[in-house]
């Protein structure tokens, strides 16, 4: 109902941590006075000078992150719902999920280099991993505790198997799926970085370690500054489907 | 079948036995009571004796083991379409608006939606929920929770209305005024409706006629009639609190273990003084 003193207070938090990180960024750079850290003004001149390279580059990493946040996610979310409703399924696979769950799945990349190539099949693959763990734990949690009052109404009105998923189940569920994929995304790029700057010619991680190679550090930085971008937008993506999914709870 | 009405309630040797991990636990035992059409019945009893179980047996959740559970002279193997069952804890969804779970039952069965929300929009008015249509659950105090709830059933037009300690969570005050709502709309509406509590005030204020529980595994011990149920004042009359004693007498002699004295009047909340 106070809607516009809310959104007023948010713009300004916003406002505020822009002026604070570009402050900090700016009192570092002049401190650490290294061609290797631009100052935020000639940040600017640096992007715009390397968006036309940048461009296609960014989009390959764009392209790989989202394709295997979806992969992940759809193959996470019903497997954590088959393992919630089966007691014998959760029984046996729990203690295999709780000693593959914190292995970095990054280590995996060379093996999946060696299977599946230098192009976006490993990278793809090595990300759906990272962010299927992820899902998968955080969902199955959430199943755990959908209110059971709410399934007996539904059962007591006469509704169906479906109408339990639908009215229940999936609302009680999807904001642990947005959950753990904003928090997941910060991993995913970090993922993402690795694999590029390790194999392949291609994507942002390349694009940054060659600049890097070449001693060009305004190339490299404006590279940084791109997946930090990626980052920030896929945050801030799950960051408002999540609270639209939870108005109810706040 | 002909001398059932359509929202008469008849249990017949019930029994109900639950298969545990360790053994099996009979919850209801020979349990035969009829609940006649338009008739308000309150069960009462100690905890764990199997109330809520019967009552989820006319709800059509649980199947009796043995016996039959009949509505309408028809036995029970599915939720009914007249039925409207308010859980322990109301059942609401707190990611659906009060106007989305009050209409929630007619969702499921497939009313059009213009129909459902004015249904739905028209069962909150009753309920004096009227403007929170667009709020969620957990923005409602409680006692508006529980009149959502009731809302939800009164949406779908409900014959036979059954409650387990719906008003468990709600402090003495505002209690006696929901009571009052529940009364009003059984005098208004003459739904067959069984009411579980554990509060004696509340059995004896809407139960024309009240059924003692013995502990587990539970079955009817006493039927005590409560005729004057609807009189004006009831509440303060001293038929009342006679009546109150009675069945404070009546749970005394079928549990085992002595029952907790009291003010006579007292509705089921703490009362410091």
């Amino acid at each position: 109902m106070n809607r516009p003193p809310s959104m007023i207070r948010r713009i300004i938090g916003y406002v505020f941590a822009v002026v604070f990180i570009i402050a900090g960024w700016w009192i570092t750079a002049l401190l650490v006075n290294s061609p290797a850290l631009p100052t935020p003004a000639a940040t600017v001149g640096v992007l715009a000078q390397n968006a036309p390279t940048l461009v296609p580059y960014f989009w390959t990493s764009a392209y790989r992150v989202i394709v295997s946040l979806v992969i992940g996610t759809a193959l996470a979310v019903p497997i954590a719902h088959v393992f919630a409703r089966s007691r014998t399924l959760d029984a046996l696979f729990a203690p295999v999920l709780y000693l593959l769950y914190p292995i970095p799945k990054v280590v995996l990349l060379p093996i999946l280099l060696v299977l599946l190539g230098l192009a976006d099949a490993p990278k793809i693959a090595l990300i759906s991993l990272t962010v299927f763990f992820q899902v998968l734990v955080a969902v199955r949690d959430s199943v755990k505790i959908v209110p059971e009052s709410a399934v007996l109404s539904i059962r007591s009105l006469g509704g169906s198997r479906w109408d339990e998923y639908r009215h229940v189940v999936i609302p009680a569920t999807m904001p642990a799926v947005f959950t753990s994929l904003r928090i997941g995304v910060g991993t995913a790029i970090a993922v993402l970085f690795i694999a590029e700057a390790m194999a392949g010619s291609t994507g942002l991680g390349y694009f940054i370690m060659q600049s890097w190679s070449m001693v060009n550090y305004p190339r490299m930085f404006a590279g940084i500054i791109a997946l930090a971008l990626l980052g920030v937008v896929l945050y801030a993506i799950f960051d408002i489907i999540e609270r639209r999914l939870t108005r109810w709870r706040s | 079948m002909d001398e059932h009405s359509i929202n008469d309630i008849l249990f017949e040797d019930v029994n109900l036995t639950y298969d545990g991990d360790d053994g099996s636990l009979v919850a209801v035992h020979d349990l035969s009571f009829e609940v006649a059409a338009g008739e308000s019945v309150a069960f009462i009893g100690p905890s764990g004796c199997g109330k809520s179980t019967t009552l989820h047996m006319v709800a059509g959740l649980l199947k009796p083991s043995e016996g039959r559970v009949l509505v309408g002279g028809v036995p029970v193997d599915q939720p009914r379409r007249g039925t409207a069952f308010i859980p322990q804890d109301l059942g609401l969804f707190p990611w659906k608006t009060v106007l989305q779970n009050a209409a929630l039952g007619l969702t499921i069965r497939k009313v059009p939606e213009s129909e459902a929300r004015t249904r739905a929009t028209e069962a909150l008015e009753k309920v004096g929920l009227s403007g929170f249509e667009r709020a969620y659950p957990k923005e409602l105090s409680g006692g508006m929770r529980q009149r959502l709830a009731l809302a939800r059933a009164l949406a779908m037009d409900a014959d036979i209305l059954l409650m387990d300690e719906p008003l468990s969570a709600i402090d003495a005050l505002l209690r006696e005024s929901l009571q009052d709502t529940l009364l009003d709309l059984w005098l208004e509406r003459r739904h067959t409706q069984m009411l579980v509590t554990h509060s004696i005030g509340e059995a004896v204020y809407l139960g024309r006629r009240i059924l003692v529980f013995s502990e587990r595994p539970g079955t009817v011990v006493a039927v005590i009639d409560n005729p004057d149920v609807g009189m004006a004042g009831y509440r303060a009359s001293a038929e009342f609190s006679a009546k109150c004693q009675e069945v404070r007498i009546a749970l005394a002699n079928g549990s085992s273990v002595e029952t907790q004295g009291g003010d006579p009047t007292d509705s089921g909340a703490e009362v410091v003084r």
